[in-house]
């Protein structure tokens, strides 16, 4: 029976507490992907990016509130920066509208030529955040570390595996619980949200209805953009900011946004958690784990591992190609956003 | 061409050849071999986005496909480590192999109602099989003099022979891709090349057995003579004298030549057949399907397999580009491959010089590569001059040189979204 509990606890601890944490952050990135895909009809390959300049503003607002002295005690300190992160990264977001997305817009251009400007404004954002906070690692995480340590965990059980329960992974999913809730809430039941969904489900009936298009895409791309600091901050706070990584976080998120259904606030975050216990299950050595369930001669000899970390983003790649393969729509279909 | 194609191509050649006089001939045939292989690049990404719409972001990934072809082909066969380890990959190909025919078997035979969960079983048991198999082999391969092989090595064949191979290998896993993606979303295509270029990146890098991984795989054979055996021809000699130039610049120059002369041919092949098939019916039917898929569907077109087909065309050449990049740099090195470089870097060469004009795109490639080259001075300089006032160990201004790199980023950023938007038709413009 122990070597059960420990089984269960040790497999809590390495793949469902650690895939729950990065599933809300992939989730909060895919909606951001989606509402734009929805709204304004295109793949938005800079969302990475705009994730990470939000993640950066964050970062530079917490240096400066920590070297002010002020923090929030036990939790991290950036969580007081964040509306900051926000609001800055909303108005480049607004910014690269004006500049460079309402022109195509206005012309009705073919989406798949926006999807190519996505990509220029993903470089100019890319070498804009390079330049301002450069190309390394940046820790910006404080507060308690631990809710519950390992330690304290196998003392109050008597178990031999712990079970860690980090300040991040807590912060994250109730953030990311708070934020989902407070998105619904208003695509169904505000008049601006109901006003969204009408316009992504189809453009020229909302006109008609009188719907200003401008206001639209401009909270369209406000909540996009809140969405991604959040998520970005929460990664970073999770695990650390480094700006190359956003670049192959895009994958992912775009596998959750595709494999929930574009378009689908419910797929997104559907898809974000499909990603991430894929990836985490599928890389996890499963060695410990079966050496627990199993009579000590039956343990295996390699790490049980399916697939090496290495290879941990083939995993998004490879469900993104099951769906577009099996069910291109996604998971959940039929009515858009 | 028209009249104002060939001033282009002439400014070019005066661009070059000012670099020639200016700095020196050994820099000026560097950059012509170089834009002579990105020429060749975005005729390639030009079939695919030029002819058909179609929106690649993985040109990274076939390029090194390429490349890493040129290594399987050209690279003596390491005999120690066939032997440790060439039985288990074998099995291990012919267990993949069994797997798949397994699957197919079962997709065909088995009824509906337990299709998926035998599927799941065969390729379970397959993967277990595999992986036993594989991993030990793996190791003894990697453990044969890791720090000069510690990998299969290649065929031995002539380098040169590597170019078509790389073209059919690319060609292959576009066709994979290209069978999933297209005839879906437009944008799917985009995300799923996306997906595939980091995949076949991280297998180059992690793969060691197969490719040395980050241990890089150098000193690779060369279709033309060594400087070094150059240096002791007479008549190499005397040519040197009757330039007045050092022997060794001379042997140099003739290597580049030389190069340039291959990579010269192969530019001039691709872009006959390009040309024919542009103007060819089938090129027009490819024009019209980019314009107008509902209509040319109509006309009863198979969308979908043209789609397929030009796909596959445009990732050959990209992997033929690839092969010839390997082999002018006699190495194959994974960490190269970032997609600024490969995938971006070609996009911003097709859309300046014109999509969908074969002539733009080999005009494209000329000048981008020639700026992209010559930027990086001109950064530099640009940060040396913006930061000349500041006093020295300024923590400003050693933040601004330390970032003149990233000026690249948004250079090309900046430079790709302008021509989208004020010059949308390029350099020489489609007819």
């Amino acid at each position: 029976m122990t070597d059960f509990l420990n089984a269960i606890v040790l497999l809590t601890n390495f793949v469902i507490v650690p895939a729950t944490a990065y599933g809300a952050q992939l989730a909060l990135g895919a909606l951001g992907v989606t509402l734009i895909f929805g709204i304004l009809r295109f793949a938005n390959f800079a969302h990475g990016e705009l994730m990470s300049f939000g993640t950066m503003i964050t970062i530079l607002v917490t240096w400066f509130l920590q070297s002010a002295g002020i923090g929030l005690g036990p939790l991290p300190t950036a969580l007081l920066a964040l509306p900051v992160g926000i609001v800055v990264a909303a108005l480049l977001a607004l910014a690269t509208d004006r500049a460079v997305y309402r022109f195509y817009r206005t012309r009705r251009s073919d989406p798949i030529i926006v999807a190519i400007v996505s990509v220029g404004v993903m470089f100019v954002m890319a070498g804009l955040i390079r330049f301002i906070i450069g190309p390394n690692d940046q820790s910006f995480a404080d507060g308690t570390r631990f809710l519950i340590t390992a330690g304290d965990f196998k003392r109050a059980t008597g178990l031999g595996e712990g079970l860690a329960l980090k300040q991040t992974q807590v912060v994250t999913v109730v953030i990311a619980i708070a934020v989902v809730a407070a998105l619904f809430w208003f695509l169904q039941k505000t008049r601006a949200g109901k006003a969204m969904r009408a316009y992504s489900d189809n453009e020229d009936l909302a006109l008609l209805s009188g719907i200003n298009p401008d206001r639209v895409v401009m909270i369209a791309w406000v909540i996009a953009a809140a969405l991604a600091t959040i998520g970005g901050v929460l990664y970073g706070l999770d695990k650390s900011f480094k700006p190359f990584i956003f670049m192959q976080l895009l994958l992912p998120v775009f596998a959750a946004a595709i494999v929930g259904g574009i378009g689908q606030p419910v797929g997104a975050i559907l898809g974000g958690f499909v990603v991430a216990f894929s990836e985490v299950t599928i890389t996890y050595a499963y060695k410990k784990f079966i050496t627990y369930l199993v009579p000590e001669s039956w343990a295996p000899d390699g790490l049980m591992q399916f697939l090496s970390t290495d290879y941990k983003f083939a995993v998004s790649f490879i469900i993104l190609v099951a769906v577009l393969l099996i069910r291109p729509t996604g998971i959940v279909r039929g009515k858009v956003i | 061409m028209t009249r104002r194609g060939y001033l282009y191509f002439g400014l070019m050649a005066l661009l070059l050849l000012g670099v020639g006089f200016g700095q020196s001939w050994n820099v000026a045939l560097g950059i012509f071999n170089l834009c002579l292989i990105s020429a060749i690049m975005s005729l390639g990404v030009n079939m695919q986005w030029g002819y058909a719409g179609l929106f690649n972001v993985g040109v990274m990934g076939f390029t090194a496909l390429g490349g890493l072809t040129a290594v399987l082909v050209a690279m003596p066969p390491v005999a120690e480590a066939w032997q440790a380890g060439g039985k288990g990959v074998g099995l291990t190909l012919l267990c993949l192999a069994a797997t798949v025919a397994a699957v197919l078997l079962v997709r065909r035979f088995v009824a509906a109602h337990w299709r998926f969960w035998v599927t799941l079983v065969v390729l379970l048991v397959g993967l277990v099989l595999m992986r036993d198999l594989f991993g030990p082999a793996v190791e003894r391969i990697e453990s044969v003099d890791p720090a000069y092989t510690g990998y299969l090595g290649g065929l031995g064949l002539p380098i040169v022979f590597s170019w078509v191979v790389g073209g059919f290998v690319a060609a292959g896993a576009a066709w994979l891709i290209g069978k999933i993606a297209l005839g879906l979303r437009a944008d799917y295509l985009a995300i799923a090349t996306l997906g595939i270029s980091e995949i076949i990146i991280a297998i180059i890098k992690y793969e060691e057995w197969l490719s040395r991984g980050v241990k890089n795989v150098t000193g690779m054979p060369r279709p033309v003579p060594y400087e070094v055996d150059l240096m002791k021809i007479g008549w190499v000699e005397r040519l040197a004298d009757s330039f007045g130039a050092d022997v060794s610049d001379a042997a140099s120059v003739l290597v580049k030549l030389s190069y340039a002369l291959l990579f010269l041919v192969v530019l001039v092949i691709v872009m006959w057949f390009s040309e024919r098939a542009l103007h060819s019916p089938w090129g027009r039917m490819m024009r019209a399907i980019r314009d107008n898929r509902d209509a040319a569907s109509a006309m009863g077109k198979d969308v979908t397999w043209r789609h397929l087909q030009v796909f596959v065309l445009g990732c050959a050449v990209c992997g033929i580009a690839g092969a010839m990049l390997t082999t002018l740099d006699g190495q194959l090195t994974p960490t190269a491959y970032i997609p600024l470089r490969f995938t971006f870097l070609v996009w911003v060469m097709v859309i300046i010089g014109g999509s969908g004009n074969n002539w733009g795109s080999v005009l494209g490639g000329f000048l981008i590569w020639f700026l992209w080259v010559e930027a990086e001075p001109l950064g530099n300089w640009l940060m040396q001059a913006i930061t000349h006032g500041m006093e020295d160990g300024y923590w400003l201004k050693e933040h601004l040189i330390a970032s003149a790199a990233y000026m690249r980023l948004i250079m090309m950023g900046a430079i790709l979204l302008l021509v989208m938007r004020f010059y949308p038709r390029g350099l020489i413009p489609e007819r």
